[in-house]
């Protein structure tokens, strides 16, 4: 067992880290014959500190590693390089104890409700498992209670939900059930990836402002993972935005959704559609030229409306553009490079309310 | 079949009712539910988690299956009335005259198989004959037609994006030039950028093809952009339906208002605020209106007769004892 102190001067507030992703990689290999490498994370560095608790999401595209960095975290997935350090320990290397205690501090919501429990097991089981396992309850009618008022904070009527498999669930059902089974277990911190894609507005408003309760009175921490930078504005402070497993774009979700720099968030946030009949989506087309792909600089290159020629010469750093911001983008090349590895060094540390 | 291109209205679903039978009872999931479809239209079917919008999409395939049954109503498309039909029958006329783009992350493309032969698979299964350089043509000219490279027809689904395999999955939904096209939340697994170029390409092709659309959802934005139409599910009914503009501006069913009040913006950080209460038992539904449990605005009536229908504008329907008769004329739908 190694145990890696980690010095306080590491956090930027002085306070302990919760958890800290340091320089991670995943690449993934596929085929046998021609090999074929998927870069889905490549040095990504966060940490959560200890206290405060803080909300922050993690918005990019569809592949661009979002859930990669989430099962990294979680360590279901080994990064090819870089580690994960919870509290102290990589998680990679951690005793059974100290394994034991992650895994109860540190809940998760899988983005596929789908896929992510037993279709053996009914609901029940699903509830009242972790329930025994970590010894949350001393009598039946205790677990019972638990189980009872987590469905009900996610909108689910206990009586109608237990004993159920989950193909008798609604797909909103299914994924409100895994929410209910993160929340009772008042983690240290959850990874929430994609919660509340499949509910509706309403039961998406009562989950997340159940989530926000749960960070500010009860201190959990929250990994927002999400495609939704509507929800993320409301519930994060801070945003990483991830292209092509790289951090494109990462400050207070203020400033960079309602100020995108890299323009690829600027991308992202244009997309956005309006829940207004009148305010109708541009029809323009998105330039990609999948010639131009160039085998070095900038990744967002072919997609870029921007793209400079000297974009092609080496990757660009990431540019401190202004105090809570940072941009991976040579447009900004007039401010200082942002050399602290840690994003959390850019992070606004207000909460939110 | 003859009569596909000239029926102006390809659906007309009248007083429909699924229930689940469960050994606690039947579980209420549509309840009595219409609606009619035009050539062209779109509709948008949003509402709360749980209120049987899939179950409707189900039906409307006719691949709902057990314990679901159909307890009633009928689902009309192209003038003939589906639940009259035989397995033999109802085969047939998925695809060639009703089409569904399943949801991301079910994904129903066949792991195994390239695309061209999904494609070719689906034509053939409907006595379509042709020969192998017609199929590849026709192959070639739906990926073009929903924005895919034809070269796409020779990769197995795993080398695709989710945003590329939802083309295809649109591509083989239009593949018989069906009149009613079903989508059920066919984006939810996407990021905005991929999801606006599936939702506009959906968009071309019903467009082209002049066939009806019903997309489920839960993104109001996607909905206000994609809709001519938006229904509302609330507890296994349709509470309120009309134009996409006057639902937004003008909400009048409340559900539907507070549904729309919860909505985000970006424009400044608030409490989220959902509908207080929980959804409404589909195993013993309230008496009344389903949704006086949680209604701000519910009087003694709301608690005892279940409101009917009524046309409040051209096209504007809802179900609420605030619009009396002074206020619309008397439909039942
Ligand atoms: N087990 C795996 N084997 C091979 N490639 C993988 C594996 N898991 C993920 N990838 C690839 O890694 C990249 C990142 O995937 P990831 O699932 O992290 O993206 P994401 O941001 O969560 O996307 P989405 O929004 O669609 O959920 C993708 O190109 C994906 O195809
Ligand atoms: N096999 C089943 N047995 C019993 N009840 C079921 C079964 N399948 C679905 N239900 C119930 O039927 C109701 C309608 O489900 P449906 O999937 O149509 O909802 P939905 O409106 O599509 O919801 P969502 O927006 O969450 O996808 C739900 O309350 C669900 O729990
Ligand atoms: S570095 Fe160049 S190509 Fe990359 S995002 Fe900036 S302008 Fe575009
Ligand atoms: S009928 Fe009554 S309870 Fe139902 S929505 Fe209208 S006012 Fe509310
Ligand atoms: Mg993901
Ligand atoms: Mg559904």
């Amino acid at each position: 067992m190694t145990t890696e102190t980690v010095q306080n001067s590491a956090s930027t507030n002085g306070s302990e880290l919760l958890l800290r992703a340091d320089n991670v990689s995943k690449t993934f290999v596929a085929g046998t014959f021609r090999k074929h490498y998927t870069h889905a994370l490549d040095t990504v560095t966060f940490s959560v500190p200890e206290s405060p608790p803080t909300i922050t999401a993690i918005a990019g595209e569809s592949g661009s590693g979002k859930t990669t960095l989430a099962r990294t975290v979680l360590g279901l997935v080994e990064p090819t390089s870089g580690k994960v350090i919870y509290r102290g320990n990589n998680v990679a290397e951690m005793s059974r104890a100290q394994h034991a205690e992650f895994r109860r501090e540190v809940q998760v919501v899988f983005q596929d409700p789908f896929e992510s429990y037993n279709p053996f097991y009914k609901v029940d089981h699903v509830l009242r498992t972790p329930i025994r396992r970590y010894n949350l309850a001393s009598s039946k009618s205790e677990a019972d209670g638990i189980v009872e008022e987590a469905l009900r904070t996610v909108g689910l009527r206990p009586e109608e939900t237990l004993g159920r498999h989950p193909h008798q669930l609604s797909g909103g059902q299914r994924q409100r059930v895994m929410v209910a089974r993160a929340v009772m277990l008042k983690p240290k911190i959850i990874v929430a990836d994609e919660p509340v894609s499949m509910v509706d507005a309403s039961l998406r408003a009562t989950i997340l402002e159940t989530l926000r309760a749960m960070n500010q009175d009860l201190g959990i921490s929250i990994l927002y993972i999400t495609h939704d930078l509507t929800t993320a504005f409301q519930i994060a402070e801070n945003i990483i935005v991830l292209y092509k497993g790289r951090v494109a774009e990462a400050g207070s979700v203020e400033s960079v959704i309602n100020d995108p720099t890299h323009p690829y968030t600027q991308l992202l946030v244009s997309s956005i559609p309006q829940p207004d009949p009148e305010t109708q989506w541009g029809r323009e087309q998105e330039t990609r030229d999948e010639d131009e792909i160039p085998l070095t600089g900038c990744n967002f290159y072919d997609r870029c409306p921007l793209r400079m020629d000297e974009c092609t010469n080496a990757d660009p750093p990431l540019y401190h553009t202004a105090q809570n911001r940072i941009t991976r983008c040579y447009r900004y090349a007039d401010s200082p490079v942002h050399l602290a590895p840690d994003l959390r060094s850019v992070f606004a540390e207000t909460n939110p309310n | 079949m003859t009569t596909e291109t000239t029926v102006r209205t390809p659906l007309i679903v009248k007083d429909l009712k699924v229930y689940y039978h469960t050994r606690r009872g039947p579980v209420k999931a549509v309840d009595g539910v219409s609606f009619e479809l035009n050539r062209g239209e779109r509709l948008g079917l949003v509402g709360e988690s749980g209120s049987g919008k899939s179950t409707i999409a189900l039906a409307l395939m006719m691949a709902h299956k057990e314990p679901a049954r159909i307890e009633g109503g009928s689902i009309i498309l192209n003038g003939s009335n589906l639940l009259d039909d035989n397995d033999e029958q109802v085969r047939l006329r998925r695809l060639s005259e009703i089409a569904m783009v399943p949801q991301g992350a079910l994904n129903s493309l066949n792991p195994v198989m390239r695309i061209r032969d999904q494609v070719i698979d689906g034509l053939k299964d409907h006595n379509v004959s042709m020969s192998v350089g017609e199929f590849n043509g026709r192959v070639a000219e739906l990926l073009t037609s929903v924005g895919l490279h034809p070269d796409v027809a020779s990769r197995f689904p795993h080398e695709l994006s989710g945003g590329m395999k939802q083309r295809v999955s649109i591509a083989i939904a239009i593949s018989m030039n069906p009149s009613v096209i079903v989508a059920d939340e066919p984006t939810s697994a996407l990021d905005v950028v991929v999801q606006k170029q599936v939702v506009q390409t959906l968009r071309d092709v019903q467009e082209r093809i002049g066939a009806a659309a019903i997309m489920i959802g839960h993104d109001m934005g996607l909905m206000a952009q994609f809709a001519s139409r938006i229904g509302i599910m609330y507890g296994g009914k349709i509470i309120e339906i009309g134009p996409v503009a006057n639902i937004f501006q003008n909400p009048r069913h409340p559900y539907t208002r507070l549904l729309i009040s919860s909505l985000p913006d970006t424009r400044s950080k608030r409490r989220l605020q959902g509908i207080p209460g929980l959804p409404p038992s589909l195993l013993r539904p309230p008496p009344g209106c389903v949704f006086h449990t949680r209604c701000p605005d519910a009087m003694d009536i709301c608690t005892q007769d279940i409101p009917i229908t009524r046309e409040l504008d051209p096209n504007r329907f809802a179900a609420c004892h605030l619009y009396g008769d002074q206020d619309g004329k008397e439909v039942v739908l």
